[in-house]
């Protein structure tokens, strides 16, 4: 239930997301799904990719500090109060979010959002008790 | 107005010989009290009687930092501990500090020199004297203290910091000399702006300022904020602490005491004494000081000598304003900072890769020391709040190690220049040359 994530440490500099994505492009690695992180010094910049353990060390061969760890991803509807409800879950467990982004699943007009929750298990427990849609990370990779 | 007539505007060649006198006394009290200058004497085959001309000096051994810090803490004192009526050290930041120690006359002598140098400042004993300089260990309060209550001033001894209060009391007091470090100058007239005081009203007489390098720039900035002009003020701890050589109103290099600390400059890597007018390390010898003799020591400042008839009457030779050093030691808000300082606080952290770059800036003439550190897998986190919370940790340490405030900037692996040869540890983006 839980889908690996690529965190890549970056300068906030001109030109290293680019970088970053050159070597990805160069590896013939597609992004399922992105997300950036700023502050005023360096950036986090963190991807969910087919094969994220080949793609971590293809980054860190080209000196990215590169870190996998876990986020959830939830299906949901693409529609007006969606998100809430997934968050309202959460929010009822007492389950802290450290951050989320989200996409939409063009074909099927749904969105998939990932959450990334201080306690993953419990987070994982309280969604599916919840009744939300949580995927696998083939149904992920696959889209 | 000069202090001392006979003394500063002494005929060169009578001055060489009481120069000659006073070396060959200083040379044989080192001799017979520190083991130290003994051995060193002793090894290289001369004893004091050899000392015929002043270019005998040139035979002589010369005195490190390294070799004042193994005399810790009073190995250098050529008289009896009971006879030393105060000491001061340096900063210490590099390990043991060195410490100075003072005999009475010792301090009339430095009395003497600082006199001397707030006279040609054009201070008098009519003039409120506002000291910012630390008063403590460090000698920058002290010696400009003992100087200006010798002129007759009246002494305000304020110290560093507060800096409120010390726009409250020049103006309250009518303050008319202030000593400070560039930096604090620029950063009180900016308070001052702040707290609504127009520095014209202040009418001030004069500027002394010291302890850091600045720039021919910076005095004119300072000079325009305070409606006044400001002089150079140079010393160092090893010998004395202010007053090795100050600034006439000529404001065209430094009157070096030179009847009391004579001045050579030698080439660093070859160690050779370079002529007059040769830019070159200058070397320091103590001619009258009786606690602590100091014989031929690597200041480590670069500079120049140069024997110019002065407008202002005074014979003293003159050096121009230190524009660099021989080692990488860094003055940052007067703070002595050396590279391998950060390198020790970094190394206290697990994780961190030893490389890392200073970056030293001065925007709105204050100073800002950057750190940057390569980041390493280890320390980084997906979590944005712990990468903050690592980079204040490294902040902490660096702050904990030199006693400043740095901004610490995590950088991606391996863009930092490598230790092949020369790294480029340090980026000084002051500028300090006029040329």
């Amino acid at each position: 239930m839980k889908i690996k994530q690529l965190s890549i440490f970056l300068e906030n500099r001109k030109g290293r997301m680019k970088k970053a994505l050159d070597v990805l492009e160069k590896g013939g690695v597609s992004i399922r799904a992105l997300s950036i992180a700023d502050t005023s010094d360096f950036g986090i910049l963190r991807l969910i990719v087919p094969e994220p353990e080949n793609t971590k060390k293809l980054l860190e061969d080209n000196n990215f500090i590169v870190k996998i760890g876990e986020v959830i991803a939830v299906r949901m509807e693409d529609e007006p109060g969606s998100l809430g409800k997934i968050l309202g879950i959460l929010d009822e467990d007492d389950i802290n979010l450290s951050y989320l982004y989200a996409f939409v699943e063009e074909k099927e007009n749904r969105a998939i959002v990932l959450l990334h929750p201080e306690q993953i298990d419990e987070g994982i427990e309280a969604l599916l008790a919840g009744g939300a849609e949580v995927i696998s990370a083939d149904d992920i990779y696959s889209l | 107005m000069i202090w001392n007539e006979e003394a500063e505007c002494m005929q060169q060649d009578e001055r060489e010989q009481l120069q000659l006198r006073r070396l060959q006394k200083v040379v044989k009290l080192a001799y017979e009290n520190v083991p130290h200058y003994k051995n060193r004497l002793d090894k290289v085959g001369i004893h004091p009687e050899d000392i015929q001309s002043m270019k005998d000096l040139q035979k002589l051994p010369f005195t490190t930092k390294e070799d004042l810090r193994e005399a810790y803490p009073f190995g250098m004192f050529a008289v009896p501990r009971r006879d030393i009526v105060e000491v001061h050290t340096s900063s210490g930041t590099t390990g043991k500090p060195v410490v100075s120690g003072y005999t009475k006359g010792d301090l009339d002598l430095w009395a003497e020199v600082m006199a001397r140098g707030l006279t040609m400042f054009g201070a008098d004993e009519d003039d409120i004297i506002q000291n910012t300089h630390g008063y403590g260990l460090f000698t920058g309060g002290f010696g400009v203290h003992y100087g200006a209550q010798n002129v007759g001033c009246t002494v305000i001894p304020i110290s560093t910091g507060q800096t409120k209060r010390q726009i409250e009391i020049m103006e309250d007091f009518g303050s008319n000399v202030v000593i400070f470090t560039p930096s604090y100058g620029l950063y009180l007239a900016e308070v001052a702006v702040e707290e609504g005081l127009d520095t014209k009203s202040l009418n001030l007489k004069a500027i002394g300022f010291g302890a850091e390098m600045w720039t021919e720039e910076m005095r004119q900035e300072i000079q325009r904020r305070f409606h006044a002009p400001a002089y150079n003020i140079y010393g160092l701890t090893e010998i004395m602490g202010p007053g090795v050589a100050l600034e006439c109103p000529e404001q065209d290099g430094l009157h070096v005491m030179e009847d009391h600390f004579y001045p050579e400059i030698i080439d660093p890597e070859t160690q050779e004494n370079l002529p007059e007018g040769e830019r070159g390390e200058m070397v320091l010898t103590t001619l009258t000081r009786e606690g602590m003799p100091i014989i031929r020591f690597r200041t480590k400042d670069l500079t120049t000598l140069r024997r110019v008839e002065c407008s202002c009457g005074r014979t003293l030779i003159k050096m121009d304003r230190i524009t660099g050093r021989t080692d990488d030691m860094l003055k940052v808000r007067g703070v002595a900072v050396f590279p391998s300082q950060v390198e020790k606080a970094l190394l206290k952290i697990d994780g961190i890769e030893p490389h890392y770059q200073i970056i030293v800036t001065r925007p709105q003439h204050l100073d800002q020391m950057e750190v940057k550190v390569e980041a390493s897998p280890e320390l980084f986190s997906d979590e944005v709040k712990e990468l903050i919370g690592t980079k204040k940790k490294i902040e902490n340490y660096i702050h904990n190690e030199i006693g400043l405030r740095v901004d610490v900037t995590l950088v991606e692996p391996k863009t930092l220049p490598r230790s092949e040869g020369k790294a480029v540890r340090v980026i000084d983006k002051r500028k300090f040359d006029d040329s």
